[in-house]
């Protein structure tokens, strides 16, 4: 049995690596996934990948964020220290929409960058998990999981003939971590 | 998606709209007559400022979105740019109207009682800088307070800024609409590139003029207050009331058949300006009161004291709730963004929300509060507005027939529009 762990189809042209998509998919090879050093139009349905739920955690997030500096705000000037501002009512709340407001968007853009990270394993300081670098400069990759998609060859030449410039058989999923 | 559309299609502008339309100026016209027979002339002629302020508003919008598209030189929107084009035609007749109403309004008088109990003439609009003998020092009607704001707000200086601002907008909005048909005949970037140095010279214009035309027009009907945040409030009210009506009418004839070409994709984009700007709008409206709120001095709390009357309580939340809270929880969602349905609906509300909103500036000011908060808005109120309703649709339809295509087919970014994905 090969040690191949994954076999990475690399192109110079986005249309043959769309091509390349297309062939595979006509014959049943699943895709692991693409990788791509600028957004491409239309890819996302072709690989049916589902629509971010992002989205989501972005509200939760701001919801919670106005909640709690709400909660706060209350605590502090109608509950533990009342202060007469100008004579107006200790819960005077349109005085507390502002900062309830720039809480709900730093915690929505907090929530949803930090959100984003743990999902995509990005970090600042943790090694970024690549599997071929060159998709962050110039090159359009296929990878596709070598186990179960036999045979390898078969798939190495489906991506020869879509236009891959290369063909790699990797033993190891991501490379950065040498 | 279809790769191959017909744009030699004219817009035809017949059967049922045009009946309804039709219909709804004679609606209009009723009510209208029908508040100056029954003795609510002052009421008639706020609403009739009321709905030529929008009407001219909804106009100006489109004037101002053809503007922003060429001057961001955006391509999504090309291929319905048509439409905005055609309101930007018709805001002659409405700045006709407007400046008709507003004269007549403050040339007109009845006698009234005013605030301290005594008869006094004054006009129907604008009672409180027009009326007769407010500037003159031996006169009983004498305001020092608008006296010394005469040498800004008089009669003469505010026709002339009317007939300006109006005028100029008029033009480049039917520059902009020239330029794109002369571009169907000519091609290239010639016609283009003018659009876009004509564009950002009206907004520069129409930047610094609208908030001046906004306290002209509705602010100075009560002249003894002010808020600087009030043009950009008022900006803000016709951007999305402009949108809605756009997005509106883009809906309503893809309907019928025709702008087939306009996708869902169109639908996102339009549905988040209208998104964004009516958090803008809330933002803008909400910094307006807390300010007044929180400095809490009697001669600017007035004016919020006027619209808290339980005749008019009710309509103020209702206003927040239909103009914010309604679009923040229905549209957040990308998916509802592209749902013709939902989006034609959040139109018709955005539409009816921000008729209120004008309604909250106006009335507390001018008629004031007559019995209860729910015969505030009665048939004069209703009639005016579907009769100008019926006006809007019949003009600016009739201008939309009046291009040889619903696209500008030599516009450069047209392919850009016609397979815009988001």
């Amino acid at each position: 049995m090969s040690s191949t762990k994954y076999i990475l189809g690399v192109f110079d042209d986005p249309d043959e690596m769309m091509h390349g998509i297309d062939k595979l998919q006509k014959n049943s090879v699943p895709i692991y996934d693409v990788y791509t050093p600028m957004p491409i139009h239309g890819i996302e349905a072709k690989l049916n990948i589902k629509d971010s739920r992002l989205g989501y955690a972005a509200f939760m997030f701001g919801c919670l964020g106005g909640t709690i500096m709400f909660s706060m705000v209350y605590y502090m000037l109608v509950h533990d220290w009342p202060i007469n501002i100008g004579g107006k009512n200790f819960f005077a709340i349109p005085d507390f929409i502002p900062v309830t407001f720039e809480w709900t968007v730093l915690w929505t853009s907090f929530g949803m960058t930090f959100t984003f990270f743990f999902a995509s394993h990005l970090f600042p300081g943790r090694t970024p998990r690549v599997m071929d670098l060159r998709a962050t400069d110039d090159k359009f990759v296929i990878a596709i999981n070598a186990k179960g998609n036999i045979p390898h060859e078969d798939i190495t030449n489906l991506l020869k003939e879509a236009g891959a410039t290369e063909v790699k058989h990797n033993d190891r999923k991501y490379v950065s971590y040498e | 998606m279809k790769t191959h559309n017909n744009f030699d299609g004219q817009y035809e502008f017949v059967g049922k709209a045009k009946t309804w339309s039709l219909i709804c100026i004679v609606i209009g016209l009723v009510a209208i007559l029908g508040g100056f027979a029954l003795g609510q002339a002052e009421r008639t002629f706020a609403n009739l400022l009321l709905m030529t302020y929008y009407f001219a508003a909804v106009c100006m919008c489109g004037i101002f979105f053809c503007a922003v598209q060429y001057a961001a030189q955006a391509g999504w929107s090309a291929s319905m740019i048509r439409i905005p084009q055609a309101f930007g035609k018709v805001l002659p007749i409405a700045a006709v109207t407007l400046i008709l109403v507003v004269i007549a309004g403050f040339s007109l008088t009845h006698t009234v009682t005013n605030e301290e109990g005594k008869q006094v003439v004054a006009p129907y609009l604008y009672k409180i800088w027009a009326a007769v003998g407010v500037t003159d020092p031996h006169s009983e009607n004498y305001n020092a307070i608008i006296a010394g704001k005469a040498g800004y707000m008089n009669k003469v200086g505010f026709v002339i800024r009317l007939i300006c601002f109006l005028g100029s907008y008029c033009i480049f909005g039917r520059l902009l609409a020239k330029y794109s048909e002369a571009e169907d005949d000519l091609g290239g970037m010639f016609y283009y590139k003018k659009s876009f140095n004509m564009s950002c010279l009206f907004l520069v214009i129409f930047g610094f003029t609208t908030p001046i035309y906004a306290f002209d027009t509705i602010m100075s009907l009560e002249a003894e207050w002010f808020s600087t945040m009030f043009g950009w409030y008022n900006f803000a009210a016709m951007w999305v009331s402009g949108l809605s009506v756009i997005t509106l009418t883009l809906i309503r004839l893809k309907r019928i058949g025709y702008f087939e070409w306009v996708s869902e994709d169109h639908m996102h984009s339009l549905t988040k300006f209208i998104f964004g700007f009516s958090i803008f709008w809330t933002y803008v409206w909400f910094a307006q009161f807390l300010l007044i709120y929180y400095a809490n001095m009697p001669e600017e709390t007035v004016y919020f004291f006027k619209r808290w009357e339980p005749e008019f309580k009710p309509w103020f939340w209702i206003n927040i709730v239909v103009n914010f809270l309604t679009p923040l929880l229905v549209l957040m969602s990308r998916d509802s963004k592209r749902i013709y349905r939902t989006v034609e609906i959040m139109c018709i509300i955005l539409i009816v929300g921000h008729w209120l909103d004008y309604f909250m500036m106006i009335m507390p000011g001018t008629v004031g509060p007559t019995s209860s908060w729910l015969t505030e808005i009665g048939p004069i109120e209703i009639g005016v507005f579907v009769g100008f309703g019926g006006l809007f649709t019949f003009t600016a339809m009739t201008a939309l027939t009046k291009f040889k295509s619903l696209v500008p087919k030599k516009h450069p970014f047209l392919q850009e529009s016609l397979h815009h994905h988001i």
